[in-house]
Order: C-alpha cells, then structure tokens, then sequence
C-alpha cells in the first residue's frame, strides 16, 4: 500500500544512495538528502503524532525548525533513547529508527484519543482548575496526567557521545544563510572582517536556492541560478567560514552568541564513532548580521490540524528541494499569492490541484493569471469552514466569505483532498532579535513585529526584517551593509531585479464557521492544543495580559514556542478585546530558540571534569592506606581511615582515642594561608579581627575572630607574626577565597592607605599536624637539634626549622586541646614530611586521623566550627566567645553591629553544649530543640549544630544554639523526634579538660 | 554576558568578574559615633535603582582589581568605567 511519491530529481537528494530506516517499527526507504520528514511524506505517510492534549492524530506540517507536530523519539528502543527532535529536521541515515511520541499504544490507536471527545471537559485552564481540589489528590491527579500526557521518554543511561564547547571571536557574525545572509557575509568577508556565516540547514540558500517563480528575475536569471552562482564563489572568498547544520541557540547582550553545531546526527552509527557530536560555539562577534527569514503562518480554521493540512511554503519546499509530492489531490487555502507559487510547483509536475480557496476578493498578479490559465479552479470571498478525515484528511467544507468577513453565508460546498495547503502570510522570525534584548515595533499595515530599536551593533535583513519582495530586500541589504560596515560599494549594486509587483493580502486572524465557535476546533498551538476557544474563554474569565492568557491556555508553551501560532493569538485577543496589535505587546522569546540537548550544554564538563578537585600533596598516601574521602569545598580531605572492616563510627572512635592517648596526624594542608606582608601588617590585622594584634611578638602565634560588618562570625584561624612586617594567616578550608577576596575589598577600597601586601600562598604548603602527648617525642625525632622545651617553645608559638635540608616552619598549636605541633614545608616535599612523621612515630603507634576525628575532638573541647556550628546569624557573643572581642580598639569590620539593638537581644540564639540523659544516645546534628513537649504547636528553641560520641568521655555530646542558651546552664530541654523525645540537659560547651591543662602535656 | 573594559586589562568576559554591589557607600570613619539608624544606612540601604546606577565590580580572575561602573540596569548598558578612587563621570 506504499506508495511513491517521488515525483521530481533533485540536486539536493542523492538518488543513488539508498537509506533504509524505521519509523514506528516499520522499515521504510528513502535516499540521502532526505529528512524523516521528507522520506515519510515520500512514502505518503503524513500521520506521526498525537496531539498532547487531546491525543488527535497530527501530520507533519513544516519543512524545518519550526514543526509543532512532527515530534519523534530517536532510538525508541535503546536506553540512549532521544525525546522531541523534529522529524522536518533529522536528516536520515542508514539504521536510523524514529518513533511517534504521546500515544499508546501506537499513533494508529491511541487510548487518550478518547480525551477528542471529552474534549468540552478540557478548557482553557482545565489543569489548574481542576487539579488543585482538594490538594492532598494531586499525587492521583500527577500519576493520571503523566502517565497519559508526557513529551516522550528520556534515556536511562549515560550519554556515550562526546560533546564540546568552543570560543570563538568574529568581526562579523551573520545568523542565517539565505539569499540575503548569503551577500552580506560575502561582501563582509570581501571587506577583511573576518565572517562567520550560519544556518540550521545541511545546504545553504534558504528558499531561494529552490526559487523558480518565472515572474522573479535577477539579472535575467531566476532567483535559484543567480543565487547558485553566487554560492560557487563563496568558496574563494578568504575570512569567510560557514557552518551549516549549526542553529544560534541563544543571542544574549554585547553581541555574545550561542550556537549549536550539530557534526554527527546526519552520520551513519559506524562514522559517528569517537567523533564529537555537537558543538557549542561560543561566539563573540563585533558585529552581528540577523538574516533569519520568515515563517509562514497557518490559517485559523475549524478543524486546521488534520494530518495532510500543511503548510504551503513547506509543500513547496517538498517540491522543489525534495522532490516529494505531500499528496495526490491538493488543494490550498490562502490570504495571499505565495499558495499559487506552490499550486503551480505540484501542477508543473503533473499533480492534481484541485483548488485554490482564496479569502481575498481577487488577485490581478501575474502568477494568479498562471494558475487561471492552467485551468485550476480558484474560489474568491470562500472559506473553510470544516476538515473531515481523521487519520489523513479527506475533505475541506468551504462557504462564502461575507464581506466584513466574520461569517459565511450561502450552500456548503465540499471538495474532496489528501493535501491542504494552507497560507496565512509571514512572519519574520524575530526571536533572536528580541533575545538580545533589542526591541520591537508592531506594523499594522503588514501586521507583523519588526525590528525597531538595537541595543548592540546588529542589523537585521532579508524578510526577518519585514521585506518580503526580492526588489526590497535587496535594495534595503545593500544600504543596510553598506552602512555597518562603512564600505563604498558591494558586489551586488548594479543588478537588475525584475519581480511580480501585486502584493495583496486580506488578513483575517479567527475564520469564521456556519458552526458556533463552541462547536469548533480552530488550533492556534497545535503542540498544546490551545484553540481560539480557549484564549477567547480566558480573556472571557478576565484574563488581560498576553502573558497571562499565555499561560492560561498554555499558548505558545511547548517546545516549539508557538512560533506558528503566536501572533493569532495576539490578533484573536486584540480582536475580541477591542485593542490594538501594537498595544498588546508580545511575549518574550527565550533561549533556546530550539531545543538543545544536555550534551551540548554540558560539553566536556562530565564524569571527573564535572568539577575542579583539589589534592593536598598527601592524597597518594590516603589513597594508598585506604582513606575514605570527603568533600570541603573543592578539595578532597581524608576523612578517615579504616582498618580491615571498621566502621565509619569504629574508625573515628580508635582514631580519636589514639590522637588523645599517644600520637595522631592530620593532613591539614588545605587549610587557607594568605601570607601578609607591609608596614602596616599589624594595623591591617587589628581592622579585620576582633581581638588586638599590635602586641603580638614576633614569633607567636594568635587565634582571630573575623566578623562580616553586620557583627556575625565570618572566619577564624591562627595568624602567626614570622617578622616585623611579615603574618602568615590561616583561614577554614572552606572560606580561604572568599577570605583573600574580602581582604582585597578593604585595602582597595577603604584603606588604600595601608601599606600591605596580600598572597594566597594556600597551595605553596604542604601541612601535617602531630597532636598528642607523644608528639613532642616524635617531632624530636625528626629534628633532634630543636629545642622543644616549653620555655623555648611554648604553646602559641613559632620556630623555624629544618628537617633534613628541607626547610620548615613549626607552629605549636591545636586544634584539639592536646600538645601538637603544625609541620609547613614546600608542599612538594608534603608526602615526605608526612612519611617522615609516620616512620618516627611508629613506636608510639601514630594514628593517622581524618576530618570526622578533628571535628569530634575539637567538639570535646567546645571549639567552634564556622559553618558547621555558626550559619551567618551568629555573633561572638553569641558563640560565648565575648573574651575575643577587644573592648579597647576604636574600630575592627563588624564591632559597630555588635552593639545594635538587635544584636545585644538577650534572647538570640547562643551556643551551649548539651548532654543527653542517657549517654548512649546520639542526637542528630540539625535536630530541633524545644522545652515543651505537651504543647502544640511548640516554639522552636534552637537546633543541634555538631553531635558525637566521645570515646574520651565514654558518653555522647552535642553542641546546639539556644534561644536564650547562656542563662540556662543545667536546664532540661527536648529533642523531639520522628519516633522518640530525648531529654537532654544544657552544659558547658567545654566538655573535655576545661583547665586547657593537655596542651602542655 | 557583558563584555567588560576592565581598567587594567581590557575587555573581558563577565564570567571574569564579580560584582560588588552599589559604589560610592564609604564606610564610616567613626562608626562608635553613629546611631542605630545612621549605621544601618550605611549596612543595609541600597538604592537598586531601574535605570543609571553606579557599581562596583571586581575582576576576580583576572587582574583582581576593584573599579567603578556605570550601568543602566533597565538594559544593561555599560556608560562608563573608571578606577577606584576617581571621580564618577557627571552623565
Ligand atoms: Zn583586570
């Protein structure tokens, strides 16, 4: 029953070549050149989809970008499986295999097809009206509407294919290469600016290329020989590059371009192997040059959505470039003369036209005259009023027009058809356009937006700019890149245009029905099915904004953005409102102008490159011994060690035993370490810290409270004083950037005065931490000539040293409350040091620790973690950490907060410890805190901000904010959760050797 | 994506940039001597003005310096660009 509709040879299909394919299961052949859409429609297939609402049978309906209906899955049946890639776009290979989307079980049967009837159920807004009562249904409600509606199946499995981004930088960027894309980036490229010129195409010349209206000469020839010419001597044109298959994406502000080139999806499965698929060009160009053409609009008719109803242009397209014929008994439906081009394309390949319905009175132009003598019968004034057929259509019902044209009057006549070509004038595609922020004008008399008000150096030409007729866009090309480029002459200023000159148009947005409007199906959006019903219900519910009735009705929210239908439901709304076009506005048109996949996005930023990693010099001995690693910002940290079977808990339990009763060893290379240097170092450091630092003696170490300037806690660390001028600051792990960043700020902006000098010097050292009462012995070992009495160097202090040859500098500080010592050498000798440390300890049973163990013995001593037990709300006071607060210095960043009105509330949330009643139980960091339990609803207190069990302790501790915490030492407060309350008792957040007597162990 | 003339560098990629909220907000010289409310002007007012609005902008990876914009906020059109510590332009 397949028949072959190939009906002309073409330059563009390779005839030769043979492509066997599959849509729905079903294998098909067609030639290379083709698109599904074309190879479907060769083998008069027309039926590909269900519409999304109402599950109606839909037919392709375009030839390009566009499509609304022709929606298919690629590779249904594999895992790799692609959703919403237009058939009118994919160019066939051998094995290719499609399938049809939003139907179930198959497009030929489809059960939501009954929603078709129930459709007087489903108006403008049926999902939000119906679906929201009563709430707790939506779970039902979401499984009926996914299970039943849905755009296609997204693959399950990793995307094996390679992906890229590229930057780029262009004098001249032209978007779109028709005939007028074609001579401005000739002439550009001519004139030394280095060009690139773009199409979504597989061949260029847009519609031109096929243009064979004899009524259209340039220089004596047609439109489609000149333009051929023209296209040969592209090739020697230097500082010209064109992509072809590459579609702008996005066009964002400053002339900054995102395009997608498409490098493999036309490729047999074999040739696309290890090659990139797609490619994000990121373009910059100087200047840009919009030559993105114009879309053909649809009728607005009872019934216009029948597969086999096209568009005109597109049949045309199918015609000439392809060679297709898109039926064998055509008819076409127009508000212009562009239907007769097309009618005279099919009849000169001795198809069946059967008629032209026309809305307009008459036309006098010299093609109509053609199609009059060619003996097609042509209906002025006349109408389609309805379509019958439902999986192809069969038949058109047509009425007279009345003159005013809001009804039909006098007999019904019917006229038999497979193909309608419908013709509604164009619409220049305007989308990326407005996408770079420039901004548009509405012309009443042509009815289309057009491009008014540039924000960066573009100009748009060709039809995308409202010309229409050869004569005009070549006129206005020609001024239009003489200008931005400032050049004298183009290649083209002397040729001679002939053209058809009648250009009439009757503009009707909602034909008219003998049927009431509610009996109708007229489709504005035929991806979401939203009819003109739908929008005249809405602004009838009060609905104004076009971007409320927008999403009201869904309109122009599929994938496709309505590019088809959107201005019809500008001139429906305007017309039913009483308002003019150009009051109305337009909706906004977002990126991407087509769909882009996640590969192309993402490029090579997958798997490992997904994100940075940062390595402390050690990683390789964590690795090798079998560390378990966390993420703190973007470096990778040990966070513990187990042996053999430990658990997490296990591990961190030994560990942490062993860091208090012998000798443990942290990596702490990742902690921030901005060198500072200056004569007005010291001064720098009383600005940006609580506590004073003028006093500290070379040599001595200083922890430091940093405040945002509303008075909370920022940061904190150790700063070192190594010389006159010269600190060495440590900063958390995470915070080292943004505390560099914060620094600079102030020097910069507010005390460009001081003399001092910052380097992030965070990566130039390798730190290894010895804490525990062995570890004197073992860094004796390590350096015997280093005096490490306590009076030569004491807790808080500083030496320099050498370990063999290798310099180090040694700070005597901790973390945990035990004797310990922070080893620095040159970060490449990190792995040796920490070797070194290893070996030496070996007879004190060093335990090497991760950061879950730093984090449970510095919570034994009740030291704070900033982000862990601070969020940005917390002052010093706060934290009970008033001693750090110097009450004598004039001015530090945040210390004029701290005496808000706000801030001094007795009643903010403070730090306290807390002990559960049973020390066997572990509360949940995050849990919430309440004093009540018999109360409902209950205040919120407070939350657990750091829990562990202490193994030093032998029972489980906390630390949580409070409101209120300070004044309730020894209260008993709830821990309510899912399945149990936890009575807990407020403490002191120094659990563990609160006389500090450890470190000089 | 703008495209920023930094002072120092040249024009560069907005993705090089951070920015740093509204210019010319001079931290308090005395701030002990301000009341509630005059500290709070300073802490949290900022105009957002729709229209010209001058900002500060930090290159952050790039050359790290700080400088001055004036930027039109309705359409993101960059008026002009000068260092710290020099005079806004006048319009
Ligand atoms: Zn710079």
């Amino acid at each position: 029953m397949t028949k072959n509709l190939r009906v002309k040879s073409s330059e563009y299909i390779d005839e030769t070549n043979r492509v066997s394919f599959k849509f729905n299961g079903k294998t098909y052949h067609g030639f290379k050149g083709d698109t599904l859409a074309s190879a479907l429609l060769a083998n008069d297939v027309h039926l590909v989809g269900r519409s999304f609402k109402y599950h109606r049978p839909r037919g392709i309906m375009t030839s390009g970008s566009e499509e609304p209906n022709a929606i298919v899955q690629i590779n249904p049946n594999s895992n790799i499986t692609e959703p919403n890639v237009r058939a009118t776009e994919v160019e066939i290979y051998e094995g290719l295999e499609a399938s049809s989307q939003n139907c179930w079980p198959s497009v030929e049967f489809d059960i939501g097809g009954i929603n078709n009837f129930l459709s007087p159920f489903f108006p403008a807004g049926f999902y939000y009206k119906t679906f929201m009562w009563p709430s707790s249904f939506w779970e039902k409600y979401e499984f009926f509407i996914r299970h039943s509606a849905g755009l296609g199946k997204s693959p399950t499995t990793n995307d094996p294919d390679i992906y890229d981004h590229r930057n780029v930088h262009y004098d001249v960027l032209v978007v779109g290469a028709g005939i007028s894309g074609i001579l401005a980036a000739k002439n550009a490229a001519k004139n030394n600016f280095k060009t690139l010129l773009v199409d979504e195409k597989n061949e260029i010349g847009g519609s031109t290329i096929f243009e064979n209206n004899e009524f259209n000469k340039i220089d004596s020839k047609t439109p489609s020989e000149w333009l051929k010419k023209e296209i040969e001597e592209l090739k020697n044109i230097k500082n010209l590059e064109i992509k072809t298959r590459t579609s702008v994406a996005a066009y964002h502000q400053y002339n900054y371009i995102l395009a997608r080139e498409n490098l493999t999806d036309h490729l047999e499965v074999k040739d696309k192997k290890n090659k990139i698929r797609q490619r994000l060009l990121k373009i910059r160009a100087k200047k840009v040059i919009l030559a993105t053409g114009a879309l053909e609009r649809p009728l607005i008719f009872n019934n216009n959505d029948r597969p086999g109803i096209m568009l005109s242009s597109a049949i045309r397209k199918y015609s000439e470039f392809y060679g297709v014929a898109c039926g064998n008994k055509n008819v076409f439906f127009t508000n212009n003369d562009s239907a007769y081009e097309s009618a005279l394309s099919l009849y000169d390949k001795g198809i069946n036209v059967e008629a032209i319905i026309d809305i307009r009175e008459q036309s006098e132009s010299k093609i109509v005259k053609k199609v009059k003598e060619a003996g097609i019968k042509i209906y002025w004034s006349h109408s389609i009023v309805d379509t019958a057929g439902y999986k192809r259509l069969n038949s058109v019902t047509i009425m007279k027009l009345s003159n005013d044209g809001t009804s039909v009057t006098g007999s019904k006549i019917p006229i038999s058809c497979d193909c309608l070509g419908v013709a509604g004038g164009w619409t220049p595609s305007v989308h990326l356009y407005t996408q770079s922020g420039s901004k548009l004008k509405f012309d009443d008399e042509k009815k289309i937006f057009l491009p008014n008000q540039n924000t960066s150096d573009q100009i748009s030409v060709g039809s995308c700019d409202g010309d229409f007729k050869l004569n005009e866009i070549l006129i206005n090309l020609n001024k239009k890149i003489k200008e931005m480029l400032n050049i004298k002459q183009t290649d083209f200023d002397s040729i001679k245009v002939e053209i058809d000159q009648e250009n009439s148009k009757r503009n009707i947005w909602l034909l008219p029905s003998d049927k009431p409007l509610g009996k109708t199906k007229p489709f504005v959006d035929y991806q979401n099915d939203a009819t003109a019903k739908d929008i005249k219900l809405a602004l009838r519910e009060g609905f104004r904004s076009i971007e409320h009735v927008k999403r009201y009705t869904t309109t122009g929210m599929g994938t496709d953005q309505g590019k088809l239908g959107n201005m019809h439901a500008l001139g429906i709304i305007a017309d039913t409102a009483g308002l003019k076009m150009g009051e109305l506005g337009t909706t906004t048109f977002r990126p991407p102008y087509t769909p882009l996949t996640f590969g192309t996005i993402v490029g090579r930023n997958v798997g490992k490159f997904f994100d940075t990693f940062r390595r402390t010099p050690m990683n390789d001995w964590h690795l090798e011994n079998k560390a378990k690693f966390e993420n703190v910002g973007q470096w990778k940290r040990a966070w513990y060690y187990p042996i053999n079977e430990e658990t997490m808990h296990q591990a961190v339990q030994r560990e942490s035993k062993a860091a208090r009763e012998s000798a443990g060893i942290l990596d702490a290379s990742t902690l921030g370490k901005i060198d500072i240097q200056g004569s007005d170092a010291s001064e720098f450091l009383n600005r940006v810290y609580t506590n004073a630092w003028s006093k500290l003696a070379i040599g001595k170490c200083r922890y430091g409270l940093m405040l945002n300037e509303d008075g909370m806690v920022y940061d904190d660390g150790v700063t070192t004083r190594l010389d006159e001028n010269h600190y060495i600051m440590t900063t958390t792990t995470g915070g080292a950037a943004n505390v560099l960043g914060k620094l600079e700020d102030y020097l910069q902006t507010e005390w460009p005065e001081l003399d001092v000098y910052l380097t992030s010097v965070t990566d130039h050292y390798a730190t290894a931490s010895l804490c525990g009462p062995n570890s004197k012995k073992v860094l004796k070992k390590i350096i015997p000539n280093l005096d490490l009495s306590d009076e030569n160097f004491p807790h808080m202090s500083f030496k320099k040293a050498n370990i063999g040859n290798i310099q180090c500098r040694i700070m005597r500080i901790s973390f945990t409350g035990e004797h310990s010592y922070e080893i620095n050498v040159q970060a490449s000798y990190g792995k040796d040091l920490w070797e070194k440390c290893m070996e030496a300890g070996k007879e004190y049973n060093i335990t090497p620790y991760g950061t879950e163990t730093m984090h449970l013995l510095r919570a034994e001593k009740g030291f704070i973690i900033v982000g862990q037990d601070t969020d940005g709300t917390m002052t010093p006071i706060d934290l009970q950490m008033d001693w750090i607060v110097s009450k004598k210095k004039y001015d530090f960043i945040g210390k004029r907060s701290l005496y808000r009105s706000d801030t001094m509330r007795e009643d903010r949330k403070q730090l306290v410890g807390l002990l559960t009643d049973d020390p066997n139980i572990v509360l949940e960091e995050g849990a919430q805190i309440v004093s009540e339990l018999n109360q409902s609803p209950v205040e919120m207190l407070g939350h657990v901000t750091s829990s562990y069990f202490s193994p030093n302790l032998n029972k489980s501790i906390a630390l949580a904010v409070v409101r209120g915490g300070k004044d309730m030492m020894g209260k008993k407060l709830f821990v309510p959760m899912e399945n149990k309350n936890i009575n807990v008792t407020v403490a002191n957040p120094v659990f563990y050797d609160e006389k500090n007597e450890r470190l000089n162990a | 994506m703008f495209l920023i003339n930094c002072p120092y560098c040249g024009e560069r990629d907005q993705q090089e940039f951070k920015a740093g909220g509204e210019a010319h907000i001079e931290r308090p010289k005395q701030p002990t001597e301000l009341s509630d409310d005059e500290w709070a002007e300073y802490l949290f007012m900022r105009k957002n003005i729709k229209g010209v609005q001058f900002e500060r902008w930090n290159h952050a990876h790039g050359c790290r310096k700080w400088f001055n914009m004036v930027r039109d906020t309705s359409n993101d059109e960059i008026k002009a660009i000068y260092k710290m510590g020099e005079k806004p332009p006048s319009q």
